[in-house]
């Protein structure tokens, strides 16, 4: 029971954890908190329900295509909401509202388009199959999310430190006028950044979309709690902890659900927030190098 | 009263409570955001003062007047919870945990049983007079205002204009910025207690994340010059969907629309002095 329960937890960390990379990666890199991210997230959802309901793809072409949209739409919204507020070196906060007031109006005009009910994708999207080792049950949804979250990851970590692009991010995240000086597009990498990090929300979409089967244009915003816990947990802009933290979360997440009570795991999730914040505010893995807001 | 007044009252009783509630609510905002932070826990407080308000009345059957300075303990409880760690930090750890405490409010009012789920508190008694709610949205303006000309509002222009200068002038930030957001929970307590007593009935989706949002959207479009500019843009974004029939599917939207035009290009907006000193 208890090793079911952990397995059940990791699996649904494993897609914490990928939302909530994009998100400090925004962090780590461009200093926003940018509360459209939870928008992306809705935005794969639906890419893939149209793909694969309406244009009849199979999952494995609709995941990246639907990454692919809300990587397009984070470049678009970068563009239009933070670029200008970078060019005028803007304080955080200003870029945080403008971003506030971006995503209420873009789930609402969601909402007003698409209909606040929930949909479902079409059935037999992943084969069903329950796989049993030694008594624990793993169903292939729940397979494919976990090797998708680890490829997605694995991508994201060998872009980051085995690429020319991913050196051109770690110095924008270390002194975006120095790496401006050392002859990086800012603009171009700051536009990459966005891409990369819409991708990995709208993967989350569809993954998390897959797993409880359930879409509506005001999803991203629930998952936007998990993300800000993970996130500060694990430290802000810090990749690493934010793997850590979105595993950690989900296994809290499903102990609270199987011995407490289901309706209180948000409230768990909330407290051990405060609680990081009272003790460890740079995250549980804090690095005093790492900069900071 | 003349007759008029009476009958004009009677029949938008509902719209000249939300106006003064709105109002309220937009002072709450302003007191925060007039020291340079950013809290997006007004809706969350107010609906904590909503939801503790009723279970006084309707288990306890207290009194109103003693019901409404009770509704603003837990407000300012999860004020200091959250405030007293994030404040001491930059402000966007103060928005982030003031963000997720609305969602996970909502979650708890939906998931436990005696807080009425996703069904709410309903058969709440119309306690709420239009005297009380103008009489305490005055008396705090006329607070604010003379707070604004005192001692105190100057530290808080400083710590809003350059927050290092302020330091070295001998500020205490953190307390300043602590007492901004007792403030700003007490007033939101009093709106959501105010306003769950003119209702009959309260449920977890009117303190979430849009309300959250609506009410900065009033501060925005007033500008915080004064605490008058809040109040005028709440009454403003309060009255347009009465005024234009099928703008309230719309509404939102605009809200939103408003805060972005607002930061990214209302030079007088409250962000203005510190982008410019950035750029220099």
């Amino acid at each position: 029971m208890l090793a079911q329960q952990l397995i059940n937890g990791v699996l649904l960390g494993a897609s914490y954890a990928l939302f909530a990379l994009g998100f400090t990666l925004m962090f780590g890199v461009l200093r926003v908190i940018n509360l459209t991210y939870g928008f992306y997230f809705s935005a794969g959802a639906f890419a893939a329900l149209f793909l694969t309901r309406d244009a009849g793809l199979g999952i494995w072409a609709a995941l990246p295509l639907a990454a692919v949209t809300a990587g397009l739409i984070a470049v678009a919204l970068d563009w239009l909401l933070l670029a200008p507020l970078r060019r005028k070196r803007a304080p955080e906060l200003a870029s945080l509202m403008v971003t506030l007031g971006g995503v209420l109006a873009l789930y609402s005009a969601a909402t007003a388009i698409l209909g606040p009910d929930i949909r479902r994708l079409p059935p037999g999207l992943v084969d069903g199959t329950v796989f049993e080792l030694a008594g624990l049950r793993v169903a292939t949804p729940q397979l494919f999310i976990l090797v998708a979250s680890f490829v997605l990851v694995g991508a994201l970590v060998w872009l980051l430190n085995f690429t020319r692009l991913g050196l051109a991010i770690r110095a924008m995240a270390e002194n975006p006028d120095a790496a401006g000086l050392m002859g990086i597009d800012t603009g171009r990498t700051a536009a990459l950044v966005s891409f990369v990090a819409g991708c990995l929300a709208g993967a989350g979409g569809v993954l998390i979309g897959l797993n409880f089967n359930a879409i509506h244009p005001y999803m991203g915003e629930s998952m936007m709690l998990r993300g800000f816990v993970v996130v500060i947990v694990g430290g802000l802009g810090d990749i690493r902890g934010a793997l850590i933290a979105g595993l950690a979360l989900g296994v809290v997440e499903v102990l609270t659900a199987g011995y407490v009570d289901s309706g209180l795991k948000e409230a768990v999730a909330f407290a051990i927030l405060v609680a990081v914040l009272w003790t460890r505010p740079s995250g549980l893995f804090g690095r005093p190098a790492l900069r900071r807001a | 009263m003349p007759e008029w007044l009476d009958d004009f009252l009677w029949t938008y009783q509902n719209l000249v409570h939300a106006l003064g509630i709105n109002g309220l609510l937009a002072l709450s905002m302003y007191v925060v955001l007039a020291v340079g932070q950013l809290s997006l826990g007004q809706a969350a407080f107010m609906g904590l003062g909503a939801y503790s308000s009723v279970l006084l009345t309707l288990k306890l059957d207290l009194p109103f007047l003693a019901v409404l300075p009770l509704s603003c303990v837990a407000p300012v409880l999860f004020a200091l919870a959250i405030g007293v760690p994030t404040l001491r930090l930059s402000g966007v750890y103060l928005a982030i945990a003031t963000i997720g405490l609305g969602e996970v409010l909502r979650a708890v009012y939906l998931n436990v049983d005696w807080l009425g789920g996703a069904l709410g508190l309903s058969g709440i008694p119309g306690r709420a007079e239009s005297w009380m709610i103008f009489g305490l949205l005055g008396v705090a303006i006329l607070a604010l205002w003379a707070v604004g000309r005192s001692a105190i509002g100057r530290a808080m222009a400083a710590i809003r204009e350059d927050e290092t200068a302020a330091q070295v002038m001998g500020i205490n930030l953190a307390r300043y910025r602590l007492g901004a957001l007792l403030a700003s929970a007490v007033l939101a307590g009093l709106a959501g207690a105010l306003g769950a007593h003119s209702s009959s009935f309260i449920g977890p989706n009117e303190y979430g994340f849009e309300p959250a949002v609506t009410i900065l959207s009033f501060a925005l479009l007033g500008g915080i010059g004064t605490p008058l500019g809040p109040v005028v843009g709440a009454w403003i974004l309060t009255l347009l969907p009465e005024v234009l029939r099928g703008f309230s599917d719309l509404r939102l939207v605009f809200n939103g629309v408003i805060i972005v035009l607002a930061v990214l290009f209302l030079p007088e907006g409250l962000l203005a002095l510190r982008m410019r000193r950035h750029a220099a």
